[in-house]
């Protein structure tokens, strides 16, 4: 044990890991959203590009919105070239990100299955399988007989409503603890100089000739040179204090623990057709989601149409479930575009940028989405891997149709 | 569970119903309409945090498409009603 670790375990206060600084008159950068994907911003203009006189605010802690919500589900099996790109160069960065951060963020690469239930879900697997690999992502499909090897605890015979004939297999997919990821980003932000102002509620946003300049929040008002919405589902309102619409529809998304079980799921399981997700954490709790809300909210309000919904499917796939009891429900903000792909980078406003979109599938992109985007402030270019994801692409006809990868409700 | 008054049915509850959007009506002169127009139409949402006007279908009933303003902060439901082609425009200035 360290002598460090002796002092502060006897009384001594430990350090706090990031720290509340008075709220400055200027700030090169401002980023609306203390969550992953702002600190991560953060962190990579700091890290990266010297940028360090960057503030983030927040209407609540950091972490309080999407991602402290979501279900800590990291993959890149995607269904286009673009979004596997993106997404597995964030795999990629959330490998070493304990490493970087020095701080552990428990990641797991545990595997990850979505099964199919008809043929259609096997042609879209097989698709998806062809073009992962072609990007070099490790992903296969796999059937019943191997499938009872990767994962014995599924109900493989074919007395379900809707058996299963096979499965997108994912070796690298896997859970993390996604409070330490905000945690440890925020941490290596703070050591740069960034500050992070919590219960910072921006209340509007200045533009002047078509370019944003400052912010007004609750706490007074900021002069800014770069001005980021990453408010996961808040996007809309955000960009409403420039006088922008955005292809968005915010939904809310509900999910669910069970009592922590003894460890019997290495693997994730994921049903599109059945509109389920199930891991189990670390500390031994089934995670389990479904599919967005039948209508769009900004009440994060829980139902038990959506528990009652989610436990009939989940015991479709594990009927041994049936006597686990469920701890707790909570939900999360999904803002849905229409091609399920973010909106990323430059606005018809200068010097606003958007980092939004990020419907049910924002989480597993947050360590790129802050590389990218910090790079696109840094240089002033959009780099390649943001280009597919520009706000501009619905009226040049030039959607990224992710939906069959990147959503269970469909 | 947020229940719904049908302007035909009467009040049922919310899985007899589906949501059709934001109501967000068509460019009014059709034909001659910008380009840029109708891509606002198709795709640029308002998703305001507070009361939206939008369109509701009693799917599991009697299959009338109808209008409800709700805020969207807690799900409260002002009023539903039929759409009439003829009928004004909803306004917008009752979101507060």
């Amino acid at each position: 044990m360290s002598l460090k670790l002796l002092r502060q375990g006897l009384g001594a206060r430990p350090p706090r890991m990031w720290h509340d600084r008075p709220l400055k008159d200027h700030y090169d950068v401002v980023i609306i959203g203390g969550g992953a994907h702002g600190l991560a911003c953060a962190y990579y203009l700091a890290r990266d590009h010297g940028i360090t006189n960057v503030a983030i605010v927040d209407k609540s802690y950091i972490g309080a919105g999407g991602s402290g919500r979501n279900t800590a589900i990291i993959r890149s099996n995607y269904l286009t070239p673009e979004g596997v790109q993106f997404y597995d160069a964030s795999v990629k960065l959330y490998e070493g990100l304990a490493q970087d951060l020095d701080f552990n963020v428990m990641f797991s690469q545990r595997g990850h299955l979505t099964l199919a239930h008809n043929d259609g879900s096997v042609r879209t697997m097989r698709r998806r399988a062809e073009v992962n690999k072609l990007q070099g992502v490790d992903s296969r499909l796999v059937f019943p007989d191997e499938l009872s090897r990767i994962c014995p605890q599924l109900d493989l015979s074919d007395s379900p409503r809707f058996p299963i004939l096979g499965a997108l297999y994912h070796p690298p997919g896997g859970i993390i603890r996604h409070d330490a990821v905000v945690w440890g980003y925020a941490r290596g932000a703070d050591q740069r100089g960034v500050d992070i102002h919590q219960y910072t509620e921006v209340t509007g946003i200045d533009v002047a000739n078509g370019t944003a300049t400052g912010v007004r929040t609750s706490r007074g008002n900021v002069s800014a040179g770069i001005v980021v919405s990453a408010t996961a589902g808040w996007a809309s309102n955000v960009a409403a204090m420039v006088d922008l619409q955005l292809p968005l529809d915010t939904f809310p998304l509900q999910a669910c623990v069970t009592e922590p079980l003894k460890p019997f799921l290495d693997v994730v399981v994921v049903s599109g057709s059945l509109h389920v997700y199930v891991s189990q954490s670390d500390r031994g709790e089934l995670v389990m989601g479904a599919s967005v809300d039948p209508y769009t909210s900004y009440s994060m309000a829980g139902s038990l149409d959506f528990l009652e919904g989610l436990a009939g499917h989940v015991l479709e796939l594990m009927p041994f479930l049936s006597k686990a009891r469920i701890l707790r429900q909570w939900a999360g903000l999904c803002e849905m575009p229409p091609d399920f792909s973010p909106l990323m980078g430059i606005t018809p406003v200068d010097n606003f940028l958007l980092d939004a979109g990020w419907g049910t599938y924002g989480f597993k992109a947050s360590p790129i989405c802050g590389k990218t985007m910090a790079e696109l402030i840094a240089t002033r270019r959009t780099p390649d891997l943001l280009h597919p994801f520009r706000l501009s692409r619905f009226a040049e006809y030039d959607q990224v149709g992710e939906k069959g990868a990147a959503s269970v409700g469909h | 569970m947020m229940r719904l008054e049908c302007p035909n049915c009467g009040v049922r509850n919310t899985a007899e119903f589906r949501y059709g959007g934001e109501y967000n009506p068509r460019p009014a002169a059709t034909m001659e309409a910008a380009e840029a127009e109708w891509i606002d139409y198709l795709y640029q949402r308002k998703n305001s945090m507070g009361v939206q006007i939008e369109w509701w279908y009693h799917r599991s009933g009697c299959g009338t498409w109808f209008l409800v303003e709700r805020d969207r902060r807690n799900n409260e439901v002002a009023r539903t009603w039929r759409w009439q082609p003829d009928a004004a425009v909803p306004t917008e200035e009752r979101t507060s």
